[in-house]
């Protein structure tokens, strides 16, 4: 059986720059608005002192199909591909548990 | 037959055009229009239809390596958008302002451009037409040697003390003979892995967000590469941003007190002897007079002006002081201050100190292929007409470097005729009354003046609707050829050509077209790639040959002042007058200016009129960009708009309680000279409860265009002045006084 | 290092806050700040009858993962109070190989 795939998000380096939502819309002709995946803000609030919640998160929504053509032609995720911050990392559940065993504020779907 | 310079290719896997999937792919970069500061490697889609479907960031490019942001992913609504000007047109002069344009043909409008220009230029003289652009756009060697050609010395930008890059790009040509970029190891094809290069262990991001940004060729997302790989940060902002929050140091600034800072800085880099003292005594002129000038500002007056901690100032020079390799990635909030010139000065002396000075992980020069900042063809234009320049009397900085005219002046001479009478105005994509252009409504009432004007956009804006009387269709990237030469380190590059929209042509085809018919002699090529190929004649390649291969990157060499790489006469050190790098500024003091950094007073401001506060309590700055839009583009496309709908003040909740204002509320935020409308967003992450926060350039494309789509309903610039600093560079943009009131139902601005 | 996290089937999140309110009480958290936080996942309509209209908790810099409860044995207060019962706590090895075994999940490694 071949590993399922799946995509990893370092959400501490999200910078929230909306690439991987357009490059979803565009790839799919999702309407304004709608898509595979979608990016949240948490926060901004102060933690205390200089230290401050200030994060985005992207999530993955039933629009993902994982870019199934794109993988047959053994190309990245469209997401993935045009990640400004290079948070995200596509490849088999099985590597990319190791990787995101590395640190915390990781999020790991499988597709 | 010209050497091949030499250069560094990377390996292509396939041709710059391929099929894939019934689709045709183009390889190429992403340089202009609509508005852009840097130009990524993309891959352009196109069907069979001739239509441009998709755009992929080019993995190989080593520029942004694959990636993209939201503007390009986007671009096919705006190429495609049926928003677009698709053809030229016509309006008589009298009718302007009403929207009652007529379809003409390129022809019709070339031969009365061509014919009543030439009138003008015999009855008045080529000097009263002013050739004007806006930014981001490859425009300015082409409508620079436009301008000249004719015989008119007026090209510029219609910016109040053209308060963008231009005040730091030329303080850092006057006072060091070069200009300078952080090292994030753009100027190599093989990136962060070049065994040259190292990363900076310290990065200043001063009055910038580059994520957001993305300015003057900096692709914003390398601090995040550099972050990752270990280089702290100290963020000079008003604002906590996202990369605030990930910092060493924040230092919140109060808008418009940056040069403070620096020399506070300076203060205790010079003060507790943190200084490189080898690179100072060898490279810099003036070091002891620096000093003296730094001890005037004690680290404890400098927090109270710039309502910082001092013990963050000392801590933030001592970590960037003591680091191996530093450096300030800078942005317009520098510039967007009347003193600009001693800002940006007292800034790079934090660089230049500390010896963080051409080499790895510190300050560079960018490779140049062209000199894109002197404009394309000077020699064209005769001593008696260069003399002509406006505002070139008045402050002597603008003869060496830019020759562009000077923007207050060149408005006192549009509405009163000294030192002569406007007749004409070429506005080529510069939405003057939306976006740069200080108080608006004062800027259009002098441009009316004007017998004859022309536009030329991408789309119909507020400016057009107000004051052509032709307008000329121009063209988005993918719509035309070109090279990528501009701001940040330049690289081989071609914009390729893979759609055709309606009539549009692009920026440089039209002023070739026109510049043939002004001056042939000027103008010596058929069609654009016939110029591209003369104009990058000394790297051996042509337009086509240059294509196939590019990127193609100039090899670079750190320490160039070592090795007498810098200076005509082949001697080490720096090009300027003492050689060295000028702490002391000659230039400044040759011309009557001061020769070292000082800091002035924003006026109005907390500390100029304190009897002011009372009515006006907050300090705004404005300008904070947001992802999907450029300057005052993309209004009209709607997936873009979508993220950002509505133009926003951030207000901390502290002064919306005082104010009685709650979220989503529309403001009038107001100065002592006009207000703009706004909708507040709370936001906690302001750092001071004094501090707000707008955006600029909004109109609505889809309001009345008679109304000029509420234009002066939305310009945060209504609350700006055409107020330059002593040398003619900076103006006060970004901090003003202001004060929130609630827009009553139906209320407009006038 | 990362060892342990939160496997979120989202597939089954109510948006019921009782994980955000569960975290604030635990922690002593002003109102304003958050844990853990619900992110709405639409709703938009897809095609046809078929909605995106889900609700995902993110995880904040101030999630410690409940270390003082999980020390005592006990779950992760907003797991522990989870209505739909959609959050597992667990070693990010044990969790990864559930993650496979469904769509519509997200494992974030958290300490």
């Amino acid at each position: 059986m071949t590993d399922t795939y799946g995509i990893l998000i370092d959400y501490h380096w999200c910078t929230g720059c909306h690439s991987c939502e357009i490059a979803c819309q565009m790839e799919f002709g999702f309407a304004i608005g709608q898509g595979g995946i979608k990016v949240f803000e948490i926060g901004p609030w102060q933690i205390e002192g200089d230290t401050w919640q200030f994060d985005f998160a992207p999530v993955l929504t039933d629009q993902c199909d994982g870019c199934a053509n794109r993988a047959l032609a053994g190309k990245q995720p469209t997401c993935v591909h045009h990640c400004q911050a290079r948070c995200m990392t596509y490849g088999p559940l099985s590597e990319l548990a190791i990787a995101l065993a590395d640190h915390r504020k990781q999020q790991l779907y499988s597709l | 037959m010209t050497e091949k310079r030499e250069y560094v290719l990377i390996e292509h896997e396939k041709p710059w055009t391929y099929e894939e999937d019934g689709l045709k792919v183009a390889r190429g970069s992403a340089w202009t229009g609509p508005g852009c500061h840097i130009g990524c490697g993309v891959l352009l889609y196109t069907d069979e239809n001739g239509r441009l479907v998709k755009v992929e960031g080019d993995p190989e490019n080593p520029f942004n390596e694959g990636r993209l942001c939201i503007r390009c992913l986007a671009l096919p609504e705006v190429t495609h958008s049926t928003k677009r000007l698709t053809y030229p047109m016509k309006r008589d002069k009298a009718l302007r302002g009403k929207n009652q344009f007529e379809r003409i043909s390129w022809d019709e409008a070339l031969d009365t451009i061509e014919a009543k220009l030439k009138e003008i230029a015999e009855q008045y003289g080529p000097e009263s037409v002013l050739f004007m652009q806006g930014t981001g756009r490859d425009i300015a060697a082409w409508i620079s040697r436009l301008a000249w050609s004719y015989g008119s010395p007026n090209y510029g930008f219609p910016l109040s003390g053209l308060a963008c890059y231009l005040p730091r790009v030329s303080g850092m040509y006057s006072t060091t003979g070069s200009f300078w970029v952080c090292d994030c190891s753009q100027q190599f094809p093989d990136r962060y892995d070049n065994p040259e290069y190292q990363d900076p262990e310290v990065m200043i991001l001063w009055g910038n967000n580059p994520l957001i940004s993305n300015s003057d060729g900096f692709f914003g997302h390398w601090v995040v590469d550099l972050m990752r790989r270990g280089m702290k940060t100290i963020v000079c902002d008003p604002r906590m941003t996202w990369l605030g929050a990930r910092a060493e140091i924040v230092l919140p600034v109060r808008p418009g007190t940056d040069a403070a800072l620096a020399l506070g800085m300076l203060n205790v880099i010079i003060g507790e002897d943190l200084y490189d003292h080898e690179f100072v005594e060898l490279w810099c002129y003036g070091f002891d007079e620096l000093a003296e000038r730094a001890k005037e500002y004690p680290v404890d007056k400098v927090a109270e002006i710039c309502w910082v901690d001092a013990d963050r100032i000392r801590t933030a020079a001592r970590l960037f002081a003591n680091a191996e390799r530093a450096c300030v990635q800078w942005g317009v909030a520098v510039d967007m201050t009347r003193e600009a010139l001693p800002a940006g000065q007292a800034i790079s002396a934090l660089t230049q100190i500390t010896g963080n000075i051409d080499r790895p992980g510190g300050m560079i020069i960018p490779p140049e292929l062209i000199f894109y900042g002197g404009g394309f063809g000077a020699d064209l234009l005769t001593p008696e007409q260069t003399n002509k320049r406006l505002g070139m009397n008045q402050y002597p900085l603008l003869k060496f470097g830019f020759a562009t005219f000077q923007p207050d002046v060149a408005l006192r001479a549009m509405e009163t005729g000294d030192p002569y009478e406007i007749r004409g105005l070429w506005l080529q994509t510069t939405n003057t009354i939306a976006c740069m252009g200080a108080d608006p409504k004062r800027w259009l009432a002098a441009a009316k003046k004007a017998d004859f004007i022309v536009c030329t956009d991408l789309f119909m804006t507020p400016t057009i609707m107000a004051l052509a009387d032709y307008v000329l269709p121009a063209a988005t990237y993918p719509e035309r050829d070109g090279l990528r030469i501009g701001d940040g380190p330049q690289r081989g590059e071609t914009i390729n050509k893979v759609v055709q929209v309606g009539e549009c042509k692009s920026d440089m085809e039209i002023n070739l077209e026109l510049g043939r018919r002004l001056n042939p002699e000027a103008w010596p090529w058929q069609d654009v790639k016939e110029m591209f190929t003369s104009m990058i004649a000394e790297t051996g390649y042509d337009f086509d040959g240059l294509r196939a291969v590019a990127p193609a990157y100039p090899r670079y060499i750190y320490r160039k002042h070592e090795k007498g790489l810098l200076r005509r006469d082949g001697s080490p050190g720096f090009n300027t007058a003492t050689g060295r790098i000028e702490l002391w500024a000659t230039v400044y003091a040759n011309a009557g200016l001061d020769p070292l950094p000082y800091f002035e007073e924003p006026e109005p401001g907390p500390g100029s009129t304190p009897e002011l506060l009372d009515e006006y309590p907050l300090v705004l700055t404005t300008g904070a960009r947001n992802w999907g839009m450029f300057h005052s583009e993309h209004r009209n496309i709607p997936r873009l708009r979508s993220l950002r709908p509505d133009p926003l003040i951030e207000v901390h909740p502290d002064a919306a309680e005082k104010f009685g204002l709650k979220d989503g509320d529309w403001v009038w935020v107001e100065n002592q000279l006009d207000r703009a409308k706004r909708r507040v967003k709370l936001w906690p992450a302001l750092l001071d409860a004094r501090f707000c926060s707008t955006d600029h350039a909004w109109w609505f494309p889809e309001a009345d265009p008679e109304k000029l789509y509420e234009v002066f309903d939305l310009n945060i610039n209504n609350n700006v002045t055409w107020t330059p600093g002593k040398s003619g560079f900076g103006s006060n943009y970004k901090c003003m006084l202001v004060k929130l009131s609630k827009v009553e139902e139906g209320e407009t601005h006038d | 290092m990362a060892e342990y996290g939160i496997l979120v089937d989202y597939e089954w999140c109510s948006g019921c806050h009782s994980c955000e309110v569960a975290c604030q009480m635990e922690h002593g958290f002003e109102p304003d700040h958050f844990g853990i936080k619900i992110a709405e996942l639409g709703p938009w309509q897809i095609a046809g009858k078929k909605w995106q209209h889900a609700n995902i908790p993110l995880f904040s810099e101030q999630c410690d993962l409940c270390a003082a409860r999980t020390t005592q044995g006990k779950l992760p207060t907003c797991v522990h109070h989870c209505q739909a019962a959609c959050l597992s706590y667990g070693t990010l090895d044990a969790l990864a190989a559930q993650l496979k075994e469904k769509p519509q999940q997200a494992l974030v490694a958290l300490r």
